[in-house]
């Protein structure tokens, strides 16, 4: 049943995905100020959302680990966070793409763009620890207090750093400002690739829950093995 | 009021230790003078730019020199398992993390106050202007430092690779604690009494330290208890 669903999932976003690379690259026009290099918003924005959001939905798993002490709330919100932060870092390398071109430089000390490098430094960290530790109550239950550390810090980040400096555009979604800020065309595309985006993040996310689970059964298989 | 006098027992019994045996404090303190040594080759100490980058050689040194500190607080409770006679006993986990942070926190404060001397001598930077502020500033981010060193030197005391995990967690969770001691610290060494800006950045700090200490409490067994 489980991996149907993520066959499904990931068949979903693929065609999906398929489907807006198309209107993207071939459909929609240039934008008036920018020229091409803005259609790395398709990809840039869902990134960060599905990113930040994937964080998030790692705290709660953590906390959910911490009050039932049941492993498997631990391998996914291992794998949420591991599926986060390559998405953080595609947000990050494409917003690095497009500020070269419209700001001249690859990287400039921004609120959003600090945020966004001290959330992926934190969730390295995540990993490392968890790679730190053998014994998997201990790391279940070291890297969810960290994930909880890792979470809070990263809304002080945000928050604080957004008073210090900021030059990043800001939001065009109508979502967000009302309308009038981009073409509903483009919107509409913007939304569809999300959603493939976090289909392929959702599959992902299952594939990774899958492995952590075949790992931990073979680690118990070997510790049963040294025991005997 | 029983958590708090365990708190500070334990902070006690650690800078006690400390002065007796000055090991932490020592390889602080050096590290402070000779990191302020290195950037004196780095930067011009005498040129108008250095009173723009004071603030933040000042919290570099000071962040860096820290983890000297925090690193020992667990750590010197490892051999002789005194450690799990720590956790066996009737105090509160809680408190002996809250403990090890204030013993962490007198420290750290005894190190930032050498090196401004140092810093102060070595870089003809007038420190002492505004001395309330400035108490106010290494109080506020020094509080934050010491409770989150000692918050994860007990969650990697006992990993293989401590030394190399802890600064890995801790400086990126340090960083809004650390840009806003430098903005405020800015303000003081130019010279300038803190205008809204700064006291926006105080609140900052305020946050920080209220918000991890509860983390730290409420996640204290989960940490420390295996």
């Amino acid at each position: 049943m489980r991996e149907k669903l993520t066959i499904a999932l990931a068949a979903a976003g693929g065609l999906l995905l398929v489907y807006d690379l198309y209107q993207i690259f071939l459909v929609l026009p240039d934008e008036a100020m920018q020229g091409p290099i803005y259609r790395i918003l398709f990809f840039h924005v869902p990134a960060a959302i599905v990113g930040m959001v994937g964080y998030f939905v790692a705290l709660v798993l953590s906390v959910l680990y911490l009050s039932s002490k049941d492993l498997k709330w631990d391998s996914l919100a291992a794998s949420v966070v591991e599926v986060s932060l390559v998405f953080s870092l595609v947000n990050i390398v494409s917003g690095s793409i497009w500020a070269r071109v419209i700001w001249g430089i690859w990287w400039t000390w921004d609120a959003r763009l600090t945020s966004a490098l001290v959330g992926i430094l934190i969730f390295l960290a995540y990993l490392m620890l968890r790679r730190a530790i053998d014994e998997p109550t201990q790391r279940g239950r070291l890297s969810a207090a960290l994930c909880i550390f890792g979470c809070v810090d990263e809304v002080i980040v945000w928050k604080s750093i957004e008073w210090f400096r900021t030059q990043h555009p800001g939001p065009v979604l109508s979502i967000r400002t009302g309308g009038g800020h981009m073409d509903p065309a483009m919107e509409r595309i913007f939304y569809l690739n999300f959603l493939a985006i976090l289909l392929i993040a959702t599959a992902l996310v299952l594939i990774r829950t899958r492995q952590e689970a075949t790992t931990r059964e073979i680690d118990s298989l070997r510790r049963l093995a040294h025991a005997m | 009021m029983k958590a708090f006098k365990q708190a500070f027992s334990v902070a006690r019994k650690d800078l006690a230790l400390e002065l007796r045996t000055k090991e932490s404090v020592n390889a602080a303190g050096a590290f402070s003078i000779a990191i302020l040594i290195l950037f004196s080759f780095a930067f011009d100490p005498f040129s108008e730019a250095i009173h723009e980058l004071a603030a933040g050689l000042l919290w570099l040194t000071f962040a860096f020199a820290g983890a000297l500190v925090f690193n020992r607080g667990f750590a010197r409770e490892l051999p002789n398992e005194c450690l799990d006679t720590l956790l066996a006993s009737p105090l509160a986990p809680s408190s002996l993390l809250i403990g090890k942070a204030i013993g962490v926190f007198f420290l750290l404060l005894l190190v930032e106050v050498v090196s401004l001397f140092v810093f102060g001598v070595f870089y003809n930077i007038r420190w002492w202007l505004h001395p309330g502020e400035l108490a106010l500033t290494c109080a506020l981010a020094s509080w934050g430092i010491a409770i989150t060193g000692s918050v994860f030197g007990a969650l990697t005391v006992n990993l293989r690779l401590r030394e190399l995990m802890l600064p890995v967690i801790i400086y990126p969770l340090l960083v809004p604690l650390l840009v806003g001691a430098i903005e405020m610290t800015n303000a003081l060494l130019g010279n300038q009494p803190f205008t809204s800006y700064e006291w926006l950045w105080a609140k900052v700090l305020i946050v920080f330290d209220i918000v991890f200490t509860s983390l730290a409490i409420a996640l204290a067994e989960t940490i420390l208890v295996n």
